[in-house]
C-alpha cells in the first residue's frame, strides 16, 4: 500500500535503522528482545502496520509495547479490551451533558425557545446554528483510539487483551489499524497527522477474525530462552550473583518441560529471583525450592507434581 | 527473489496455511527492509507477515527450511565439502580442524579429546567410534557451529544418502539417528551423572542431589533434541540440493496440528495435537456459550404481537417472540478404547468433557470387548488429560480376549444402561467397527436410536476403508442418523460445535 493512496501524510523518518538498532535500543530501556521481537518491531515500523502479540500470559507483551513507548519516547495510549467494550468506551462519545448545558445557556441568554414551533425563518436558523454548534469538536470525548490518532505528539496505542471483545466489536479496530482514520457521521473523517505504532496483545482466548489478522504482522512471544531468561532475571533483580540466576533460570526451564496447568511465566520467574535475594539464598537446594515453589505455580496441583517429579519430596512442600 | 516467494506462499497453501493475497504482498514489501543475506531475518519477516497462528509455525518452519535452504557445499566431495560455507572451518584438512574447535569447546574434558577426530586420517568420514565419541563430547560442551558440523559427519556417515530417490526424510533420519544411537549417548551421559553428581567432575558429592541430577539430565536432552534437529536440517539440505525445492516440498510437508490424521500422527504430532487440544476446547467452549447467549429469539408470539399491535391501531409493527426453552443436550459417549482407535477416542473424550459445561450431562463409558462407566473419573478431576491418562489403568473393559467386540459391548451397554437412555439424550458412538468377525448385534443401535435423540457414528477411519475386511459399519449405519469420518481435529471440532 502507498501512503499518498490512503491520504496518510508522509511517513516520518524511520523510527529504527535496523532490527539491531531495535534491540540495542530496547535493551536501554531494560527490555531484551530476541531476534524475532526485534526484527517484527523494525518492520511494523517500516510497513506501517499493526503488531498483534500473541503468546502465553506473562512473557511480556505488554511490556513490549511500553518498551517501545519508552524507548521513542512516545506518550503510551492503552486502550484495555472487555467483553461489552462499545464504540463508546473506545472511538468517541458526544458530551450530551455538555450539549444539554450549551442549549440551555441559549435558552436563558436569547429565546428560541419556539424551535419548531413557530416555524418561521429565524428560529429554523438558530437551530441550525446550534446544531453545527453541539456537534463540533468542543463537545467530543476522544477515547483511546480517537485520541492516538488526534494526537499530535508521538504515540504508542496498545490494544491490550484484544481477544477479550466480541467478534463483532473486533470491527470497530479495522477501520482505525489499516487506515489510520475514524469517521464520525457529525464531523467527517478524522485523519492521523502522525501514525502511531499499535501494538495489539492476545491470550488466544479466542481465534480472531481473519480481517483483524490480515491487517497485523504477527508476532508469537513464547518463553524465553535460557541464556535470554539469565539475563532478563539479571537485569531486573538488582544484587544477584551470576551463579543464583543461572540456577534458577535452569530450574524454571526443567519446570516448563513438564506438564502443568500453568507454566511459570518470566514475571514469576523474576519474582522467584527476588524472594531468593531477599532470603539471602546463595544456591538453591531441594529445600529451598521446595518452600519457594508457591511463587512459581499457582496451582496445588502443579505444585505437588514439581515436588515430586524434580525435587523428590515424599512430603508435600509447605507453602508459606 | 519474488518468484521464489510466489513458490513459498503456494507451497504453504498447499500445506493448509491460509495466506491471502494481501499478506502475500505484505510479505512481498517486507522482504525490501530486510538485507537479504540475513537468512534468520527473512524468516521473521515472512513468519510475521505470511503466518497468523502459533499453531502453523512449525509447518511454515519446513517450508523455510526447504525453500531457503543453506546453499553452496558442494555434494559427494567427502568430508572437504562438509564443512560449513559459512566459512568458520574454511579449508585444509577439515577434520583436524573440526577437532580442535571440538577440543576447545569440551576444554576440561580434553584428556581424551585429541584422539577421536584427529587420529583417522584419509577414508570417507570416520569410523562410528570416532563418531560417537565427536557425540558424546559436542552433547556435553558443543556450541551450535559444532552441532551442525557433527550432524553433517553424521549423515553423511550413516544416511546412506540414495540420489533421486523420492523419498522425505524421514526414512534418513531414521537411518542416521538409530546408527548414532542418539538416545544411548543421552543414557550414558545420564548414567554418569548419577554416579558422580555432575559431569565436569567439579563437585564430587556422594549420592548427589536429585535436583542437580534432574537439571543437568535436562540440560543434556535439550541439547540432544538440538542435535537431532541439525540432524533433520541437514537431511532437508541435502535432499533439496538433489531434487530442488519444489519436488521436495511435497514429501516433507508437515501438516497444521488441525490437520493431523489422528490415527496416523507420530508421537511428535500427537504432542502437537494435545497442545492443540486445549486451546481448541477452550475457545469451542467459549463460542457454544455465545451462541447460547445470543440466540434467544424463540418462535413468533402471536398473542402477544396481537396484543402490542393495538397501540398503533392493528398494524403489528413490533412483533414479540416466545423466550426459547433452553435445552441443552444431554450426551452419552460410548468410546472403543482398543489400541488401533485408542488415540483417537481419548481425543474425543477430552474434548467433550473439556466442554461439558455446555451440555446438561456428559457421560462416557469405554469398550475393548467388556465395558465399563468411566464418568466417575472426569468428574473426580478438573483436568480431563489427568482423567484420559487414568482410563487406561482403571476402567475394567477387558471381557474374553481384549479384542474389540462391538456387538458384546454394545449388548451389555443395552442391559446395563439402556434405560437411562431418554429422548433427550445424543448418543456418541467413538470406533473404527473392526469387529474381530464377531456378532455385530445392531439390533441394540436400533433400539437405542428408537429411545434417544440422535445417534451418531465418529469413526477415525478414511471413509473408503469402511466396511472393508472386518470393518462392519454398514451393519449399523442403518440405526444412525449419520456417520460421520472424523480424522483430524478439525473435523472433530466441527462435528462436536454442531451438537449443543
Amino acid at each position: 500500500m502507498t501512503l499518498s493512496e490512503l491520504g496518510l501524510p508522509e511517513l516520518g523518518p524511520p523510527r529504527f535503522s535496523s532490527p539491531a538498532d531495535v534491540r540495542e535500543r530496547l535493551a536501554r530501556v531494560g527490555y531484551l528482545a530476541d531476534v524475532g521481537i526485534a526484527g517484527v518491531v523494525h518492520l511494523a515500523d517500516r510497513l506501517v502496520k499493526p503488531v498483534l502479540v500473541e503468546g502465553p500470559a506473562g512473557t511480556g507483551k505488554t511490556q513490549l509495547a511500553k518498551s517501545v513507548a519508552e524507548m521513542t519516547s512516545s506518550r503510551l495510549i492503552r486502550l484495555q479490551c472487555y467483553e461489552g467494550l462499545d464504540e463508546a468506551k473506545a472511538l468517541y462519545e458526544w458530551n450530551y451533558r455538555k450539549q444539554l448545558l450549551r442549549i440551555q445557556a441559549g435558552q436563558v441568554a436569547g429565546s428560541p425557545a419556539q424551535i419548531g414551533e413557530g416555524g418561521d425563518a429565524s428560529s429554523a436558523e438558530i437551530w441550525a446554528e446550534l446544531e453545527e454548534d453541539i456537534f463540533s469538536e468542543e463537545f467530543l470525548l476522544a477515547r483511546p483510539l480517537l485520541e492516538a490518532i488526534r494526537s499530535e505528539e508521538p504515540v504508542v496505542l496498545l490494544v491490550d487483551e484484544v481477544d477479550r471483545v466480541e467478534l463483532e466489536t473486533e470491527a470497530l479496530l479495522l477501520e482505525v489499524l489499516s487506515e489510520y482514520q475514524v469517521s464520525i457521521p457529525e464531523l467527517g473523517t478524522v485523519r492521523a497527522s502522525r501514525i502511531p505504532m499499535v501494538f495489539l496483545t492476545s491470550n488466544n482466548t479466542r481465534e480472531l477474525s481473519e480481517a483483524l489478522k490480515r491487517r497485523c504482522l504477527y508476532l508469537h512471544v513464547d518463553y524465553p530462552d535460557l541464556e535470554r531468561e539469565r539475563e532478563i532475571v539479571r537485569t531486573k533483580v538488582p544484587g544477584i550473583t551470576e551463579e543464583l540466576a543461572d540456577q534458577a533460570c535452569r530450574i524454571v526451564r526443567s519446570i516448563r518441560s513438564m506438564e502443568l496447568r500453568k507454566a511459570p511465566s518470566v514475571s514469576e520467574t523474576i519474582d522467584w529471583a527476588r524472594t531468593l535475594v531477599v532470603l539471602g539464598i546463595e544456591s538453591v537446594d531441594e529445600k529451598t525450592a521446595s518452600n519457594t515453589l508457591h511463587i512459581l505455580l499457582k496451582y496445588q496441583i502443579d505444585i505437588e507434581r514439581v515436588g515430586k517429579e524434580l525435587l523428590g519430596s515424599r512430603d508435600r512442600p509447605v507453602p508459606g | 527473489m519474488l518468484a521464489v516467494l510466489s513458490g513459498f506462499v503456494e507451497e504453504l497453501r498447499q500445506a493448509g496455511l491460509p495466506v491471502s493475497l494481501t499478506e502475500h504482498l505484505d510479505a512481498a514489501e517486507a522482504i525490501h527492509h530486510i538485507p537479504l543475506e540475513d537468512r534468520e531475518g527473512l524468516k521473521y519477516a515472512l513468519g510475521a507477515t505470511l503466518v497468523k497462528s502459533q499453531s502453523h509455525w512449525r509447518a511454515f518452519e519446513t517450508a523455510f527450511d526447504v525453500y531457503f535452504a543453506h546453499r553452496g557445499a558442494p555434494l559427494n566431495s567427502g568430508i572437504e565439502g562438509l564443512v560449513d560455507e559459512t566459512g568458520d572451518v574454511a579449508q585444509g584438512d577439515d577434520r583436524s580442524t573440526f577437532a580442535a574447535t571440538g577440543a576447545e569447546g569440551v576444554g576440561a574434558r580434553g584428556e581424551s579429546g585429541g584422539g577421536g577426530a584427529g587420529g583417522g586420517g584419509g577414508g570417507d568420514g570416520m569410523t562410528a567410534e570416532e563418531l560417537a565419541e565427536l557425540l558424546y563430547r559436542v552433547l556435553l560442551g558443543g556450541d551450535q557451529a559444532q552441532m551442525r558440523t557433527l550432524a553433517r559427519f553424521a549423515v553423511e556417515r550413516y544416511a546412506g544418502f540414495e540420489s533421486g530417490r523420492p523419498v522425505g526424510g524421514t526414512y534418513y533420519l531414521y537411518r542416521t539417528l538409530r546408527n548414532l544411537d542418539l538416545d544411548g549417548v543421552l543414557e550414558r551421559v545420564a548414567a554418569e551423572i548419577h554416579l558422580r553428581g555432575r559431569p565436569d567432575g567439579s563437585r564430587e558429592e556422594p549420592g548427589g542431589s536429585t535436583l542437580k541430577e534432574r537439571l543437568a539430565v535436562d540440560e543434556y536432552r535439550i541439547k540432544a533434541a538440538k542435535i537431532r534437529a541439525e540432524i533433520e536440517r541437514e537431511i532437508r539440505r541435502r535432499l533439496v540440493e538433489d531434487r530442488g525445492a519444489k519436488a521436495l516440498a511435497r514429501s516433507v510437508r508437515k501438516p497444521i496440528p488441525e490437520e493431523i490424521d489422528v490415527m496416523r500422527a507420530t508421537s511428535e504430532e500427537l504432542g502437537d495435537l494435545r497442545r492443540a487440544l486445549h486451546p481448541l476446547s477452550r475457545k469451542l467452549a467459549v463460542r457454544l456459550a455465545r451462541r447460547r447467549r445470543r440466540g434467544r429469539r424463540g418462535p413468533l408470539d402471536f398473542r402477544a404481537t396481537i396484543r402490542h399491535s393495538m397501540s398503533s391501531g392493528g398494524v403489528p409493527i413490533d412483533p414479540k417472540f416466545r423466550h426459547p426453552r433452553p435445552s441443552k443436550p444431554e450426551i452419552f459417549v460410548i468410546a472403543d478404547i482398543s489400541g488401533s482407535v485408542a488415540s483417537f477416542a481419548r481425543f474425543t473424550l477430552h474434548l467433550v468433557h473439556a466442554i461439558s459445561s455446555q451440555f446438561s450431562k456428559v457421560r462416557s463409558f469405554v469398550f475393548i470387548d467388556g465395558l465399563d462407566e468411566v464418568t466417575a473419573l472426569f468428574e473426580g478431576s478438573n483436568d480431563p488429560a489427568e482423567a484420559v491418562h487414568r482410563i487406561n489403568t482403571e476402567a475394567d473393559v477387558v471381557w474374553m480376549d481384549g479384542h474389540s467386540d462391538y456387538g458384546h459391548a454394545f449388548n451389555v451397554f443395552y442391559q446395563r444402561f439402556g434405560d437411562q437412555v431418554t429422548s433427550r439424550t445424543s448418543v456418541l458412538i467413538l470406533g473404527d467397527a473392526r469387529n474381530n468377525y464377531h456378532a455385530s448385534e445392531s439390533w441394540v443401535l436400533a433400539e437405542l436410536s428408537r429411545q434417544a435423540k440422535h445417534v451418531y457414528w465418529l469413526n477415525p477411519e478414511p471413509r473408503s476403508y469402511w466396511s472393508s475386511g472386518d470393518s462392519i459399519v454398514s451393519d449399523y449405519e442403518p440405526h444412525c442418523d449419520a456417520v460421520v469420518e472424523c480424522r483430524t481435529l478439525r473435523q472433530l471440532e466441527k462435528f462436536v460445535g454442531g451438537l449443543s
